[in-house]
């Protein structure tokens, strides 16, 4: 198993290597550069462009400028955001706290959640709440993320001004509460962002979860359980969700690189500082050595989250530890 | 036979399908005796396995047990027991071994864990004691190095292995009646008499019933002491197993025993009952089985046979009973006629 662990290892830092370089050369085909808005305004001297160029390396051949950033990475460092104006490892450094906190709120809040609404829909399947509950996550599955972070917005933070309107905190008096008053304000901030992912991804979880259990159900081992004497919900809970959760580790891994990689349009609507925010702005400012680091970050977790999954099916289904 | 230790009458287990209802138990009624052996006869599609699930009330929808009966020792009918009470019963009174030892046993747990389970459900016991129990069973079964094997899985076992745990996990809280649904039929030949001499020798240490139901008569000759025979549902012969097998009475019995293979006889071709059983959505009125008969005449078509007295025990849903005269005159079954012999 470990040594297993490690080959997956190994292939991973090649395949983020691959992703980094391709990510690299995909920005800087882009049109523009990260002073466009300077080169554009026709105040500025074509003097001034040429010392900024030459001052951040932009004005040599593309091969060198990457084998410079290698070298970087290499050294540890990430390089200078030029939108930030201050260095890459600084910003991801703020960003990467609020969208681990907001992702992993909402992805452990839809897990549990999701499975829960599941095993009591399948207790009662066939019934009226059954049907009911299918519809409604139906109905949550397909809705998109900005509309539903719009209408929370617009009714809880607008209408019915309950929770603040965006951010992660509060701009002002944040920094004069004391650690009791930071949670609390921390947890304020984070209620409706975190209840909008929730309740879409919880859908997802739900949807699958039952599909999954009613498969089982039919299995003889679950006929077996039943002629022990154990009651349904106890067959359910034991014999059922065990063999039910292949699909929903699947659906773990692949929601793994989201808990560093973030939502963008979510935290867009809700003025959330997170990583999504951060690096697709990035895109737009042409910042280069942010957007490669934002992608040499997804793509670390992409891999981890399969390697993650491929774990999590060793542990749950003996059959597949031998491999 | 003794005092029953189980009363079946008149049950009725249909199904609701889309092809209309599936009549798959049609008004059985029969005893098991204490400590007896009884072999439940009959091939696919006779209503043997429904008669079993029912007894334990496993019948999952669309199938439900319409009418009828299945008084226990205790004087319960277990047809109208409540959730609670049906569910002490299980595993714990009456217990069942299943055919598919692959599919039975859950793949996620040890299967010391799913032997030791049913203590847990039952016997209210410590994990450490149902374990110890569960370990002492498997030995019991004869499964060599009991203590490694129970900290395995299901697929690490040999099918007979998992025959074994099974069986471990039916007898684990000595049961009054045991359900062996074709216990053997997944098995090699070697495999399956050591499993039969298995069961058998485990009743004597026991003391239990044993409802043996397979469509094999080589593993009733083996075990069973009194034979039941079904045929669309519904009992067509009854009988103590040397009567049986010696007269049989119904045409249906008669042809199960032709279409043994004998070894040591030579044979071109398997002699075969000509047909198969009739849907159980439209049974035909009149006897079920007279399209394969090789005797049946107008008063098979028009009247529904009884359970006719033959002898002691003896018993036999078919007119030749009273006009034993017709046997002298053989005919082609009706199928035969009508399909099989023109293809």
């Amino acid at each position: 198993m470990l040594r297993y662990i490690a080959q997956r290892l190994a292939q991973a830092a090649v395949i983020v290597a691959i992703v980094a370089t391709i990510t690299f050369a995909l920005i800087h085909l882009a049109p523009g550069d990260p002073f466009s808005a300077v080169m554009d305004n026709p105040n500025v001297s074509e003097t001034v462009r040429q010392t900024l160029r030459a001052q951040y390396g932009l004005d040599r051949p593309l091969p060198e400028q990457f084998v410079r950033y290698v070298s970087l990475l290499a050294h540890g460092e990430l390089g200078w955001s030029f939108s930030h104006e201050r260095p890459v490892r600084e910003v991801l450094g703020s960003a990467l706290p609020n969208t681990l906190v907001l992702m992993g709120v909402a992805l452990v809040g839809s897990f549990v959640f999701g499975i829960l609404i599941a095993l009591f829909q399948v207790s009662r399947r066939g019934s009226v709440t059954d049907h009911v509950l299918s519809g409604l996550s139906l109905f949550f599955f397909s809705m998109p993320d900005f509309w539903l972070a719009t209408l929370a917005l617009l009714t809880f933070a607008y209408w019915l001004p309950i929770f603040p309107v965006g951010g992660a905190v509060d701009p002002v008096m944040h920094e004069y509460w004391g650690l009791g008053g930071r949670i609390v304000d921390r947890l304020y901030h984070l209620a409706l962002p975190a209840l909008t992912l929730m309740l879409l991804a919880s859908a997802v979880v739900a949807r699958y979860q039952r599909a999954a259990l009613l498969d089982v159900l039919p299995a003889d081992y679950i006929r077996t359980a039943r002629l022990k004497g154990l009651t349904e919900p106890e067959i359910l809970r034991r014999h059922a969700l065990r063999n039910a959760l292949l699909p929903i580790i699947t659906l773990v891994g692949l929601s793994f690189p989201a808990l560093l990689t973030g939502a963008f349009f979510v935290e867009k609507i809700f003025a959330w500082p997170g990583m999504g925010y951060a690096v697709v702005l990035a895109i737009g400012t042409r910042d280069y050595p942010l957007v490669v680091g934002g992608v040499i970050i997804g793509s670390i977790m992409v891999t981890l989250g399969s390697l993650l999954s491929d774990v999590l099916y060793a542990l749950a289904d003996p059959r597949l530890r031998s491999r | 036979m003794t005092a029953p230790l189980l009363s079946i009458r008149n049950l009725r287990t249909w199904f609701y399908t889309e092809a209309g209802v599936a009549r798959a138990v049609d008004g059985v009624s029969f005893d098991i005796g204490a400590g007896e052996t009884l072999g439940l006869v009959g091939e696919s599609g006779s209503g043997k396995s429904v008669t079993a699930l029912s007894i334990l009330r496993l019948i999952q929808p669309p199938g439900r047990i319409e009418s009828g009966s299945v008084i226990e020792f205790e004087g319960k009918d277990i047809v109208t027991l409540g959730d609670d009470e049906i569910r002490d019963i299980r595993g714990n009174r009456i217990s069942m071994i299943f055919q598919e030892p692959m599919s039975a046993l859950n793949p996620v747990f040890t299967v010391g864990d799913q032997v030791a389970e049913v203590a847990r459900v039952h016997g209210g016991m410590s994990r450490r004691d149902a374990w110890d129990r569960a370990v002492e069973m498997l030995a019991l079964t004869g499964i060599p190095d009991a203590d490694s094997r129970a900290k395995q899985y299901p697929h690490q076992l040999s099918g007979g292995m998992r025959q074994r745990v099974l069986i471990a996990m039916a007898l684990m809280m000595k049961p009054a009646l045991v359900i062996a649904d074709e216990p053997t039929t997944a098995l090699d030949v070697t495999i399956q008499a050591q499993i039969l001499d298995l069961l058998v020798d485990l009743q004597k240490k026991i003391g239990t019933s044993i409802l043996m139901i397979t469509h094999d008569l080589g593993v009733i000759a083996e075990t069973a002491s009194r034979v039941i025979v079904m045929y669309a549902g519904e009992v067509v012969e009854q009988a103590e197993v040397d009567e049986l097998f010696a007269k049989p009475q119904h045409p249906y019995t008669e042809g199960l025993m032709h279409s043994m293979p004998h070894i040591g006889h030579d044979q071109e071709r398997l002699n075969v009952i000509p047909g198969t059983v009739p849907a159980p959505t439209e049974w035909p009125a009149g006897c079920r089985f007279r399209d394969r008969c090789p005797y049946s005449w107008d008063r098979c078509a028009s009247e529904h046979p009884p359970l006719y007295q033959i002898g002691t025990g003896h018993v036999s849903r078919c007119h030749l009973a009273v006009e034993p005269e017709r046997r002298n005159h053989p005919h082609p079954p009706v199928v035969v006629e009508a399909g099989v012999a023109a293809a």
